[in-house]
Parts: structure tokens; sequence; C-alpha cells
């Protein structure tokens, strides 16, 4: 697993994914925002990688979670931060692992608050397939199959690493 | 922890420990106050946003029960409500079905089968709300927006968010609460609020009269003379005095509780010079507050606003979701069943 999940080569992949797509759509000069937790320790590499001046934007998706009414409130929630405005900018919204789709969902519920952004490229470090929303990312570092016992967790943010979790279902 | 406390802590929590409704501090600990002046700072940065709105409580009903009238509380209840997504339903009782021979729990379970899922309570009686959650429509959560001369949790918890915001934190801090304590019920709920959260000292300035008795069993000192006990101060909370509420000669004239108990300049240089201003509204200037210090440097009366829609707003989305997935456990252990 771990020879699978070199951590530099998940970032390459996702760096020249980014820059591939910046390239297609003509996008110079995005605003980077990264998802709670592990999604901004990725925005600050690639912001690093990528060069960008301009500080990135981090979120919390707990006011937006289509399952309130499920498990109430995080209790954990922070304030979002976006150091920028989203109207009319093309934005690269990075989150470590996308599996069902809801996550995303809420962020771009969460992003359109802010203003209408230009256009919205989504880069993920793992997928995971298991889709329950017609969401894809853009940019994937790398598409993984667990078993279903299993799942994977961003560790960070110093080093990087993925951790793989059983379960035990 | 006493049994009263004990008591009180386990209606408001869910088996979890999750909070379902709110109706005093008593029985809540610092963590949970903790959690919830950080779920308030989430709501401020909100509120600073274009769209000042978030889905939580998108088809929810929350309802206002004001059984004694307040602009500001209930404005900031009915924006915070709003803000979540709620739908917002404002009743003046005093005006409608209880002049009609209507009974409180009678109005209170059409409206529950109205399918409302909180309340936000009035009441000038003393533990009227806790009444509610009790025995009258337990499934509805319930919030307390002051109740007699007992509690007025949301706004000490606003109060605690400002002081937090200005002072970075409790620790150390020196909090004198000045004015009428006698008719007050902040001043209850500010001084749980500041012992549970770790203020090094909380004093009540004020005449005899104007005090309860065996006031120190809160939790606080006493000093009668207020040039001795700005000393030192890093924080004053005026409170309003309550002219309604007076009854009886309880002070000589209002001139004269100025010059004894009002904050003048003259009194708030004798506090440390970084000492914060509070009152909780509406002020009367002259009276307890001198106008240069209400809106001197020194005073964050209207940062108090605008942090009381975010307390409530974080005060309303714990307890709906304490609630809910209450509801969903009864759900699953009848399914299991």
């Amino acid at each position: 697993m771990t020879a699978l999940l070199d951590m530099n080569r998940l970032l390459d992949e996702l760096e020249a994914g980014l820059r591939n797509i910046m390239a297609d759509r003509g996008v110079t000069s995005p605003a980077l925002i990264g998802i709670r937790t592990g999604g901004v320790w990725l925005a600050d590499v690639m912001r690093k990688r990528l060069g960008l001046e301009e500080p990135y934007g981090e979120l919390d998706i707990s006011f937006y979670r289509d399952d309130f009414s499920r498990i109430g409130l995080n209790p954990k929630v922070k304030p979002s931060s976006l150091p920028f405005s989203t109207e009319d900018r093309d934005i690269i919204l990075i989150d470590d692992v996308i599996m069902s789709g809801r996550t995303i969902r809420a962020a771009m519920n969460e992003i359109f608050d802010y203003g209408r952004p230009a256009s919205i490229i989504l880069a993920t470090l793992i997928d995971l397939g298991a889709r329950e929303l017609p969401i894809q990312p853009d940019v994937t570092g790398k598409v993984l199959a667990l078993e279903s016992h299993q799942r994977v967790k961003l560790r960070g943010p110093d080093p990087l690493h993925i951790e793989l979790q059983e379960t035990g279902q | 922890m006493t049994v009263d406390q004990a008591s009180k802590r386990s209606l408001q929590l869910t088996a979890d420990g999750q909070l379902r409704h709110f109706l005093t501090l008593d029985g809540l600990d610092r963590a949970l106050l903790t959690d919830i002046l950080d779920t308030a700072d989430s709501f401020i940065e909100v509120g600073e946003r274009t769209i000042k709105k978030v889905p939580l409580l998108r088809g929810r009903t929350v309802v206002n029960l004001f059984f004694e009238s307040s602009t500001r509380t209930r404005s900031t209840f009915e924006l915070a409500a709003k803000r979540l997504s709620a739908d917002v339903l404002n009743l003046d009782i005093s005006t409608s079905a209880t002049s009609k021979g209507e009974s409180l729990s009678d109005t209170l379970l059409n409206l529950e089968a109205m399918a409302s899922d909180m309340f936000v309570v009035r009441h000038s009686q003393s533990g009227a709300p806790h009444f509610i959650a009790e025995s009258v429509t337990p499934g509805v959560a319930i919030i307390n927006a002051g109740d007699g001369r007992h509690a007025h949790p949301t706004q000490a918890m606003l109060d605690m968010l400002t002081i937090r915001q200005h002072k970075g934190g409790f620790e150390g801090l020196k909090v004198a609460i000045v004015g009428d304590v006698l008719h007050s019920r902040v001043a209850r709920s500010q001084i749980r609020a500041l012992n549970e959260l770790g203020a090094a000292e909380v004093r009540v300035i004020a005449p005899g009269t104007l005090l309860p008795r065996d006031v120190e069993s809160l939790g606080c000192s006493v000093e009668y003379d207020m040039q001795k006990g700005m000393k030192d101060l890093d924080v004053v909370i005026m409170l309003r005095l309550q002219k309604e509420r007076m009854e009886g000669a309880l002070l000589p004239s209002e001139r004269e509780f100025y010059r004894l108990y009002g904050l003048s300049r003259d009194k708030l240089a004798l506090a440390h010079p970084e000492c914060i201003v509070m009152h909780p509204g509406p002020i009367n200037r002259g009276v307890e507050i001198e106008s240069a210090v209400a809106d001197g440097p020194q005073s964050v009366i209207l940062n108090q606003v605008t942090n009381g829609i975010a307390i409530r707003m974080a005060v309303m989305s714990m307890a709906m979701g304490g609630q809910v997935s209450e509801r969903n456990q009864k759900q699953t252990g009848r399914e299991q069943a």
C-alpha cells in the first residue's frame, strides 16, 4: 500500500494535472480553496508548487452538510476564511479524498454564498469511487479501489502521508 | 455538582451531551460553553459575507413566544433564525390567545400541532421556559430569551463572546457588574458564566438596596463604593436601571444614582487603561452611563449587539441539532427493538 501511495508522486500527479487543465482552459490566476482539514494542507502545497502569490482560502462546510437532520451540528466547526472575493474568479477547489461527492456539493453551495465564480476546477488527491452524486474531479492524484471495510485519511501537515484505516466490518 | 445543577444539566442535554434546550447556564460546563463560543465565532464570519445565510435550519419552524415585550432581543432572535434559513413566527402573546382565556399549555400545544420545531420564550415568570421544556412540549427545542429575575443565558453568552474577542480569554480577568443586580436576570447568568469560564474575579458594585440577599453565594464579591470597585478592572458591565420594575423607594433619585453608580469618564479612568465597557442595552444615557463613555473608544456596546446574532445562531443550531439526533436515536432504538 505504501509503495502505491508515495506522497510525492501523488502531489506530482496533482500538480501536473492542474497545470494541464489550467493551460487547456486558459486559467492564469486561479484562487485556491481547500476544504478543511486535508484539503487546506494540499492547497498550501499546491499554492507553492504552482507559484501563486495570493493566499489560499479555507472552507469549513459544517453549516452546509446534508446530514444535519441525522446527526446534528459538528461541534468542532471553525470559521471559513476566504481572503478574496469569489465573484468572477476561476477557482481551484481542493480536497484530500472524494467518495460520495456530498462534501463537494456542500462546498460549492458555500462558495456561491460568497459570490458567483467564473469557473471551478475540482482537484482531489485520491478518488475512491463509490459516488452518490453526479460530481467528478477534474484532476486527481490517484484512483483507488478499496475493500468495503477500508478507508483512507490524509494525515499532516508535516509530513503529509496517507493512512489506511480498517473499519473492522 | 448539586442535585439541582445535575437535573438542569439533564433537562438541557441529550444522553450523549449535546444541547437540546437552552434554559440556563446552570449545569453547563466550561467545555460546552466554549463550544457555544467557538460555534458563534464561525457564525460571525457568516455575518460578514455578501449572503449572510446558511441552510442549517431550512424547513424548520421557529416560534418567538414573547410574553413580555422586547425589541432588541426579539429582533436578533428573528434575524438569527432567518440567517439559519428557518421559518419564523413572531407571537406577541400578551395581546393574543391568552387574553381570550386560553391557558399557556393549550397555546403551546396548538403551536406544537403546527409542527413547530423551536420555541424562543421570554416570560416575566422565573422558570416558565423550564416548565415548558419539562412538562408541556419536550419534543420542541426551548430557548430561554429571559425569564423573570432568573436567567438570560443568550445575553450572558454574547457578553462572554465579546469579552473573549477583546481580551483573548478569561484567565486572570477582573470583571465588575454595576447597577441594578436585584432586578437583573442578566447579572445572574453573567456571574455564572464568568466563574465557569475561569475569570479571576467577579465583583458586583451596587447600593445594598439593589442587591439580592446572599448575592455572594452566586460567586462574586460585593463593593458598595464604585470608586474603590473600579480599581484594576479589565471589564466593566453596566446594567440598565430597570425603572419599570422599580417598586417602592429603592433609590433616592436618578440623579443621586448617577452620581454614585453612573459610569462617568472620571470613574472609568480608575480602571485598567484597556478596560472595556459593556451594557446589555437599552442604555439610559445620563442615568447609568455618560454618553461620552457609551460612545467612547473603550465601549464595545455595539459589538455586543452584533455578537448577539451570532450567539443566537449558535445556540439555536446546536439545540436543534441535539433534538434531531435524539429523535433519530430513539427511532433507531425502536426499529432495533
